[in-house]
């Protein structure tokens, strides 16, 4: 019985934070119509950032993860110039070229710095019994902040001009053009707080698992697998996705063999693309 | 008779776009269709030609049920469209466009073969100077005679015209009129979408007028231009239309 | 289309890279060249469906995996020769082609491209759990094997020869399917599909037979290279970065033309040689790769040929 509250409950907080991160696709994909292949990067990039500032000022990834989320959406505004903004309107094949080069390139440099040996944060907060069950305090700290990023993100999206003028574009960029918003901005904007949302989820993330330069990338197959399920540019439908998601990989565990869990996200995955693309959430 | 649609309905969502219309089109004939913005022309198009089906109706070509037959087969039947927003494969050449019509339409024609049918007909529509140039750099009026010249290569017995005048200024719709008269005199039955009334008018033997969905009008050019259902449906304006209308008969 | 000439000296190249090892009796340069050929023909393969038909496989690696599980099952197993084995892989990955692209073939654009990563993962995982195949430690072969082939270096001898045969035939095909009526329609898909439809292409077949042609060369590659390695296992049959290798020659070169996959494969086969053997680029390879590739994407979209075509107008029709 143990096993199985853990197993929700864990499913519940982590699934909050793929939540997160797929958020973050997902207003990409939404808002630019791209699919970043570079989210997995930048989850890394959060959790090396995470861990750095743990590392060597002491400060925890609960403190430090606000100067993630800041620095996320300088970085990711700097990678919309640098390499999505010639090619915005071109065919997918250059945006899903321009994203990747910039995954190799972070990935690359990462290697070459940090090597991919594994690393992780030790808090060391202990846990708290729920139910009979031990969860450390890390994961419920990861689960409430996601949930309070989620909140943020969507009063954001709904309740500031700029927020709107987010919206209007992945609406209709033509249109929001001639309303006088600036396209250009929202675009490199947009995709910086996609960019932060990566980076911010990989820093929680990386509180609680361990991780190397390449971890992200498991993350975004997860973060892909929760906006196909979610449905394309609703973020309440990827919080669901990212809870669907880690309640699959924690209590699935339980009854079938771990390794045939990506299997199962995978099936997931293309058979949501065939049977509803707009994913479960999703409008026709 | 080469068309016949019985009871042709289409819905998006629950909107109705066609709603039960029927007609037919008689062989070697121009068959007009006209109506306001959003009446359902394009739609009705796109269901004969196959990108649509219906929910209910059938279509006739020929006499064969081609109801739920996918476009590419209509194509090989003998039915060949423009469409009103261009659609030319950009980084192929105009000839190479052309091509395409040969070889997959009702010619099916080999390579080679495609490769003299396309210079015919560029030659036709006017373009031969442009046959290796990319489609893509061609300008609007190019590109609306390309579209042509492509549904013309597949030796089409039908031909569909989504408002090939559109955006042509007076000089390029008066030849863009010739060629469709030439089209004509090769046995080629056209329907044809049109905004602009005085020329419609002028080259269609029959014309059927939609709005919102519903056909209200089927004659000839005279008997459609005094219809006062028409009149009122496509201008709202019946004294403006009374103009427009003379002024096309003239 | 118009008839180019680019066989003409594509294949005498492509005979001439492949005697040079074989004339020196350079084992060095055998194992190099192996690796040219097997680049060629993974991004001529590709280029089918991503650069005449423009649907963006990512996860193309997964045919390989899957060529090079069916005959290293067969060999393994069996004890069947390579050639016969190679072609059930080819064949097999041709079928899961059909398969799997009558369902995925629907989407379009970068909903494509997802789903065929999310093929290639879901394999690579199903194969990573199945015993029979060896799990995730994969399968071995025993020495005793390469013994039908005279021995385990004449075996490698053979595979070498085989490759170079495959990898002429791919080219060959290549360029016949792009100056083929089947090619002028694929080329049609890739502008515009539903114009393609409605001027009476039927492009659901075409972009079948076109996915199931891209899926076979690279089964063959796999059975061929597993057969060398002697061993296989998931981590390499099914490695996405191997897929990306495949969309960075062919976008190298210069995508939808025939000769482009062949100099993006070379050139990325002699660039990845040196920056590996230099000690401060190896371990920066990755990165220099995804800022050339980035380059690429930004300001020459149409590849080293495409650069070319455009400068030199009367290249055209060598280089197409």
């Amino acid at each position: 019985m143990e096993a199985w509250i853990s197993a929700v409950l864990s499913g519940i907080l982590l699934g909050l934070a793929y939540g997160l991160a797929a958020i973050g696709l997902n207003l990409i994909w939404g808002v630019m119509n791209v699919i970043n292949l570079s989210h997995g990067a930048f989850i890394a990039l959060g959790m090396f950032a995470s861990y750095f500032i743990f590392k060597f000022a002491g400060i925890s990834p609960f403190i430090s993860v606000f100067l993630v989320l800041a620095v996320g959406v300088v970085l990711g505004m700097i990678a919309y110039f640098l390499a999505l903004h010639r090619v915005i309107l071109a065919p997918e094949l250059s945006t899903l070229l321009a994203t990747y080069s910039l995954s190799l390139i972070i990935i690359g440099l990462g290697t070459f710095f940090f090597t991919t040996n594994p690393r992780a944060i030790d808090v060391g907060l202990g846990s708290v019994k729920v139910f009979g069950a031990y969860i450390p305090k890390e994961k419920i700290l990861v689960g409430i902040y996601s949930l309070i990023f989620t909140l943020l993100l969507y009063l954001f999206l709904y309740k500031t001009w700029t927020g709107k003028a987010i919206r209007a574009v992945s609406m209709n960029i033509t249109a929001a053009k001639f309303m006088g918003v600036n396209t250009t901005f929202i675009l490199s904007l947009a995709f910086g707080i996609g960019i932060a949302l990566a980076m911010v989820a990989g820093a929680l993330i990386a509180s609680v698992f361990p991780f190397t330069i390449l971890t992200g990338g498991v993350y975004e197959l997860k973060s892909f697998v929760i906006c196909v399920l979610g449905g394309l540019g609703s973020p309440l439908g990827a919080l669901v996705g990212g809870l669907i998601m880690g309640l699959l990989e924690n209590v699935l565990t339980l009854k079938i063999q771990v390794g045939y869990v990506p299997f199962l996200e995978f099936l997931i995955l293309v058979i949501i693309l065939l049977v509803k693309p707009t994913g479960i959430m999703g409008k026709e | 008779m080469i068309l016949r649609a019985e009871h042709i309905t289409k819905m998006f969502g629950g909107l109705v776009a066609v709603n039960d219309v029927s007609f037919e089109v008689e062989e070697g004939e121009i068959f007009g269709v006209i109506g306001p913005n959003g009446a359902g022309k394009t739609t009705l198009f796109n269901v004969i030609s196959g990108v649509y089906f219906p929910e209910k109706g059938k279509l006739y070509f020929k006499d064969r049920d081609i109801t739920r037959l996918p476009s590419f087969k209509r194509a090989r039947l003998g039915i060949a469209r423009t469409h009103q927003i261009v659609k030319p494969l950009n980084e192929l050449t105009v000839l190479e466009n052309v091509m395409v019509g040969a070889c997959f339409g009702k010619t099916f024609a080999n390579l080679k073969e495609a490769e003299k049918i396309a210079w015919e007909v560029l030659e036709t529509v006017g373009l031969s100077d442009k046959a290796d140039v990319l489609a893509g750099k061609l300008n609007v009026p190019q590109k609306k005679r390309l579209e042509l010249a492509r549904a013309l290569a597949s030796k089409p017995e039908l031909i569909l015209l989504d408002e090939v005048l559109a955006g042509l200024n007076p000089s390029e719709v008066s030849e863009m009129l010739k060629v469709i008269m030439k089209i004509k005199e090769q046995g080629i039955t056209i329907l044809m979408i049109e905004h602009l009334m005085h020329a419609i008018m002028k080259v269609s033997d029959r014309i059927m007028v939609l709005d919102y969905g519903s056909k209200i009008a089927e004659g000839t050019p005279e008997e459609v231009a005094n219809n006062e259902r028409v009149i009122e449906a496509y201008l709202g304006n019946p004294e403006l239309a009374l103009k427009l209308l003379k002024e096309g008969k003239a | 289309m118009k008839k180019g000439y680019s066989l003409f000296w594509l294949i005498p190249l492509l005979v001439a890279i492949s005697a040079y090892p074989v004339v020196t009796r350079s084992v060095i340069a055998r194992e190099s060249v192996f690796l040219i050929l097997m680049y060629v023909t993974l991004a001529a393969s590709l280029n089918i469906i991503l650069g005449y038909t423009g649907y963006v496989s990512f996860g193309h690696i997964v045919f390989y995996g899957i060529g090079g599980y069916t005959a290293f099952y067969l060999m393994y197993k069996f004890g069947v020769h390579l050639i016969p084995a190679m072609l059930a892989g080819g064949v097999a990955s041709a079928l899961v082609a059909l398969a799997v692209g009558e369902a995925v073939l629907r989407l379009r654009g970068a909903i494509f491209a997802i789903a065929t990563i999310g093929v290639n993962e879901a394999i690579k995982s199903l194969v990573t759990n199945l015993a029979f195949l060896g799990g995730a430690t994969g399968l071995f072969f025993n020495f005793k094997i390469y013994r039908s082939y005279g021995g385990a270096a004449k075996a490698i001898w053979f595979a070498y020869y085989l490759m170079a045969a495959v990898t002429i035939v791919t080219v060959v095909v290549s360029y016949f399917i792009k100056n083929s009526k089947f090619g002028l329609g694929l080329f049609s898909i890739r502008e515009d599909e539903d114009a393609a439809a409605v001027l009476g292409v039927d492009t659901k077949r075409f972009k079948s037979l076109a996915y199931a042609f891209s899926a076979f060369f690279p089964g063959l590659v796999g059975a061929i290279f597993f057969f060398k390695a002697g061993n296989i296992e998931p981590d390499d049959a099914f490695h996405l970065i191997k897929s990306i290798e495949m969309i960075f020659m062919v976008m190298l070169g210069g995508y939808g033309t025939v000769s482009g996959p062949v100099i993006g494969a070379v050139i990325y086969e002699r660039l990845k040689g040196i920056l590996l053997v230099n000690p401060l680029f190896k371990n920066l390879h990755m990165a220099i790769a995804g800022f050339v590739l980035l380059l690429i994407v930004l300001f020459a979209p149409g590849g080293i040929v495409g650069l070319l075509r455009e400068r030199f107008k009367k290249l055209r029709g060598v280089l197409e």
